[in-house]
């Protein structure tokens, strides 16, 4: 289990105050469960992606994963824990080939077999990426979906999926939700940040963001009713 | 490889990947003096008889052939100069590895030059390899100051592999080259500097024919308190196509320099000139760590596939 636990994270501003991003967030994952972190632009989903990777340090609360409190530790180290993270905008690395950074996501080495079926997840064949170097060569699509591999391929107890859908077309796009449906039978926990109705559709928990403060979480279907209604009621002006 | 050491055979393996004397064109100069020399049929080797160095004629029948033209030393304290011409007829294809790798256990200066010279003729192709190497842990320098001279005739191709493989506390690499119509001409520059080392790179390139390229890449990473430069100068003088992309990775007090000269003196000449350098992006090392590396081991990873 996954416990994200009363986090709170500010950041300076040039007035010398401070902008509250997250506010007393309380959220739990359930082993195996598959949850989206929704809500408006600046609600602070990047953010608490972030803070449960140990990219960024909250200024209080903690995260807990299988009764461990893993606040104080690395990237690395979470990492090693069994935490996977897929960036929104995937990283360039001049020099270092496909095969070599999924050898090691995957910790060993991986079979050819492995290879294929992570890359056919996201729509690429692997005979055609794994000796292309990671870099300005490959579109902004490719490497979505590579960085989405490699997080795929990580033997983890909880993935984290930063706007998956983002950069992706739409024949990928279909793909990506059938893999993401797929994940739901793992025991692993997925945490995905996302604005596709698709994948929040497939969710079995959706937690509604709202600046900074968790407004609501629920099953995708009631709250998506809800959300739509609201959308609704701010066209007729109520 | 009887005859070498165990030092002599790895600086052989590091600068010319030799792990065995290969059959057919080879010659290797050891502290000064030429210790093998052989020909093949296509490709002679003989000793100049004004200077010191070597003439190698590549006949246009050589297709797909290798010579290896290693120089190692020793000797703490020697300076060796050297002059290879390299002629190479029309139509020919070869691969050229030469290197030079320097081992000074002692006070006073080890020093290499080695003054190359190719003359391609009409449609040859040529890859050129040189590979750079100083070890040892005697307090002389290991110093190497590379000037290679190329002349390629129309529609010849001439590609250069430079590594400077760490170790080397001081080198100046020059390279000038003309090229005529259709030429092309690919440099891909590698170094690696630490400590108080210095590496300047000087690149001059004529561009004089119609339809002639050259693109030149250059990838280094300085660290401790070492210093870079790299100067690239193209001129066009008629259509013709240059770009230069120079990357650098500095850490700890290192420095990078990059200047372009770029000269473009007719109205189809297209030249450009990309530089960047900086640190080793913080967004590399933390996804890297998110796949479970320290940051050391992100670190070491980014520059090995930096430089390969």
């Amino acid at each position: 289990m996954l416990q994200v636990k009363n986090i709170s994270y500010s950041v300076p501003t040039a007035d010398g105050g401070k902008k509250q991003i997250l506010s007393g967030v309380d959220i739990d994952f359930a082993d195996g469960e598959q949850a989206v972190i929704t809500g408006h632009n600046g609600s602070g989903k990047t953010t608490l992606a972030k803070i449960i990777m140990g990219i960024i340090t909250p200024d209080s609360g903690s995260i807990v994963l299988d009764g461990e409190d893993i606040t104080a530790l690395s990237v690395s180290e979470r990492a090693s824990r069994g935490i996977a993270f897929a960036f929104q905008q995937p990283v360039k690395f001049k020099g270092i080939k496909v095969g070599e950074l999924l050898e090691v996501a995957h910790g060993g080495e991986p079979t050819r077999g492995e290879l294929c079926e992570c890359l056919s997840a996201v729509g690429l064949c692997a005979a055609d990426y794994i000796d292309r170097e990671l870099s300005g060569e490959l579109s902004g699509g490719e490497l979505k979906r590579i960085e989405i591999a490699m997080t795929l391929l990580r033997k983890c107890k909880v993935a984290v999926f930063d706007e998956p859908e983002a950069g992706i077309d739409i024949w990928s796009f279909d793909r990506l939700v059938g893999t993401f449906g797929a994940l739901k039978g793992d025991k692993r926990i997925t945490v995905l940040v996302s604005h596709q109705e698709r994948i929040m559709q497939g969710a079995d928990k959706l937690v509604l963001l709202n600046g900074g403060r968790v407004e609501k979480i629920g099953a995708p279907s009631d709250m998506l009713r809800s959300i739509h209604a609201e959308k609704f009621c701010r066209k007729l002006g109520g | 490889m009887e005859k070498f050491n165990a030092i002599e055979k790895q600086l052989l393996s590091a600068v010319a990947d030799l792990e065995s004397i290969p059959k057919g064109a080879v010659s290797v100069r050891e502290n000064g003096k030429s210790i093998m020399r052989s020909s093949s049929q296509g490709i002679t080797i003989s000793a100049k008889t004004d200077k010191p160095g070597i003439d190698v004629h590549i006949a246009s029948s050589v297709k797909n052939e290798s010579v290896h033209i290693p120089v190692i030393m020793t000797q703490s304290g020697l300076k060796d100069l050297v002059y290879n011409d390299f002629y190479i007829e029309p139509g020919a294809d070869v691969v050229i590895i030469a290197g030079c790798g320097i081992d000074n256990c002692g006070g006073a200066d080890s020093r290499h030059d080695g003054v190359h010279t190719f003359h391609l003729a009409e449609g040859c192709k040529v890859k050129y390899v040189e590979k750079h190497l100083g070890t040892g842990v005697g307090t002389g320098g290991r110093i190497l100051d590379p000037v290679t001279d190329i002349v390629m005739e129309k529609d010849s191709v001439f590609e250069m592999e430079t590594v400077q493989l760490g170790g080397v506390t001081s080198s100046v690499r020059s390279t000038r080259a003309r090229l005529k119509d259709g030429a092309k001409l690919l440099i891909s520059e590698r170094i690696l500097t630490a400590d108080k080392q210095t590496a300047t790179t000087e690149f001059d390139v004529l561009l004089e024919g119609d339809g002639c390229s050259v693109d030149v890449v250059s990838r280094s990473v300085a660290q401790g308190e070492s210093v870079q430069e790299f100067v690239s100068g193209i001129t066009g003088k008629c259509r013709c196509f240059g770009h230069v992309e120079c990357d650098g990775i500095m850490m700890d007090k290192a420095v990078i320099r990059s200047t372009p000269k770029i000269s473009a003196e007719h109205i189809d000449a297209s030249l450009m000139h990309e530089a960047t350098i900086g640190k080793i992006a913080g967004e590399q090392l933390i996804k890297l760590e998110t796949l479970g590396l320290s940051e050391a081991q992100a670190e070491a990873m980014i520059i090995k596939g930096f430089l390969a």
